[in-house]
């Protein structure tokens, strides 16, 4: 099962509301996957030379203040961080390498689960409302967002397998359905020197998409690439600094339905999530056809 | 008139599962917001009307009843249906029409994949085009689509007849297009007056099954 949503506000005066809109999207969706939740929002962008990381540690008392203290010494950069209940939105001027690799080896606790200029990325295992509850991501402003509600078959239910999965670069991917070679595709992109967290199928395709921008191709590209790589079943939502894309397998027998408005663009597993948001009883609906991209706001 | 909204899908199919027993014969639903199995399981002759779009499932298992549903279909419309008729105003999802015995569908936008899947006896007007793997293993009753017709149309066939008035992306196993004879013509004509489209019979082709598959061939005995 599970269920994916993404909303994208074109109307721009709406960006206040973007978690109020979101979260009936995102709780709909709760029959479809019970186990685990997350979001990824798209808000606040850093400055040039600056980078924000989402980080995670299990323990809730965990003391995020030293972690930020260390760094900064560590690798003389200016570093500031903002928790939010196990989650950390930590900001810093050092190079994402630097960052990525000092964590890695200083606090092999805390995972980085997602990277870039925009994006936030919040998840845990409970139920899709208490988890958007937890992240007080109701009153949040963005300008979009990208969220999923899970019901595991793949791999076991733990924070770390919960969707989003991000891998850098302010991309992140969400997944409704299951992969048949994630296991010779990670292989491969190991041999890359591309590092995984978990043994989760959707975390390979999040980064092949990465993999494949990083080595120079456009969005578009990846994924027309991955439609050609990834085997398996799969309706994936990707979040970008800019939009979002939609792509389904050539079978197309994982749901998915899109529509548009002047306001705001959203797709998600099935119709119900999109009927809370305002004139969407009025809106163009279709389904994304197979093996077919569609992206917003990729400039 | 039933609110959705407020006596949830329970509350609706309650009622009119009630009312199969006495002597009401229309309603009105509001706010269907896209939920799941409204007016399933229907069982006297009633007219049903829908307020906006539903989601999966809806209709399903009808016997009797005249629903109209004013927007679009989730997966599975008319899914089961024995008798009686469904019309959609907008479009249908993924298997529409999947394994209905009777009655009639009629969507008057386009029906995605598998629209048909499975059909036994259920007569299938599509004033659109149908998604990839339409009629897959479909063993009666018709299927009419006005528009075009994607890939691997009526892949394992039985006897179910298909007419396609524009292109076929490619047909599936063992479907092939056949001669259309008087009577064929006759039955689609009868088929789009009842379905209030005016498309013109001799526009239409013909699909059904060669019928190659019925019978185990010796020759394949190695592929086993």
């Amino acid at each position: 099962m599970c269920g994916i949503v993404g909303l994208f506000l074109k109307n721009k005066e709406l960006k206040f509301q973007l978690g109020k809109l979101f979260e009936p999207m995102l709780a709909e969706m709760s029959s479809r996957g019970p186990d685990s939740a997350g979001v990824a929002i798209y808000r606040n962008p850093v400055n040039a030379g600056q980078t924000k990381f989402s980080l995670v540690h299990e323990d809730q008392e965990f003391l995020w203040k030293d972690l930020e203290t260390d760094l900064a010494a560590s690798l003389k950069c200016d570093v500031s961080s903002k928790v939010i209940s196990n989650h950390c939105v930590l900001i810093s001027n050092a190079t994402e390498t630097e960052i990525v690799n000092w964590i890695q080896r200083n606090y092999t606790e805390v995972r980085i689960v997602g990277s870039g200029k925009s994006i936030e990325i919040f998840k845990e295992v409970g139920p899709p409302e208490m988890v958007y509850e937890q992240f007080k991501l109701d009153k949040a402003s963005g300008t979009h967002m990208i969220g999923h509600t899970r019901m595991a078959t793949e791999s076991a239910v733990t924070t770390a397998g919960s969707h989003p999965f991000a891998t850098g670069a302010d991309l992140c991917l969400v997944h409704n359905g299951s992969l048949s070679n994630h296991n010779l595709l990670r292989r491969k992109m190991e041999r890359e020197g591309i590092i995984f967290q978990t043994d989760n199928d959707t975390e390979v395709a999040s980064a092949y998409m990465t993999w494949k921008i990083r080595s120079g191709a456009t969005l578009r590209q990846a994924l027309e690439d991955g439609i050609k790589e990834i085997d398996g079943f799969y309706t994936f939502c990707i979040g970008t600094q800019d939009g979002f894309a939609v792509v389904r397998d050539p079978i197309a027998c994982k749901h998915a339905v899109m529509a548009e408005n002047d306001d705001w663009v959203a797709m998600a597993t099935e119709f119900r999530a999109i009927a809370h948001l305002p004139g969407a009883d009025r809106a163009r609906f279709w389904e994304p056809e197979p093996s077919t991209i569609y992206v917003w706001g990729e400039k | 008139m039933l609110d959705l909204k407020e006596i949830g899908v329970r509350g609706v199919n309650t009622i009119l599962h009630d009312i199969s027993l006495s002597k009401e014969k229309s309603y009105k639903i509001n706010n269907p917001m896209g939920q799941h199995s409204i007016a399933c399981g229907l069982n006297a002759a009633m007219q049903v009307e829908i307020e906006g779009h539903v989601g999966f499932y809806c209709g399903g298992m009808n016997k009797h009843a005249d629903i109209k549903i004013k927007g679009h279909a989730g997966v599975g419309v008319a899914e089961n249906m024995m008798s009686g008729s469904i019309h959609v105003s907008g479009n249908a999802s993924d298997s529409a029409g999947a394994t209905a015995h009777g009655g009639m569908l009629v969507i008057e936008g386009d029906a995605s994949s598998r629209c048909g899947i499975s059909m036994k006896g259920i007569d299938i007007v599509v004033g659109g085009s149908v998604g990839h793997m339409s009629a897959f293993m479909a063993q009666s009753g018709h299927m009419v689509v006005c528009g075009d017709a994607a890939e691997a149309l009526g892949d394992s066939i039985y006897e179910a007849l298909v007419f396609v008035r524009g292109e076929v992306a490619s047909l599936g196993a063992d479907c092939i297009e056949k001669e259309m004879r008087p009577e064929h013509l006759a039955k689609l004509k009868e088929l789009l007056t009842r379905s209030n489209f005016k498309a013109d019979p001799a526009e239409f082709k013909r699909y059904g099954s060669a019928r190659s598959l019925y019978n185990f061939d010796i020759d394949n005995a190695g592929a086993y």
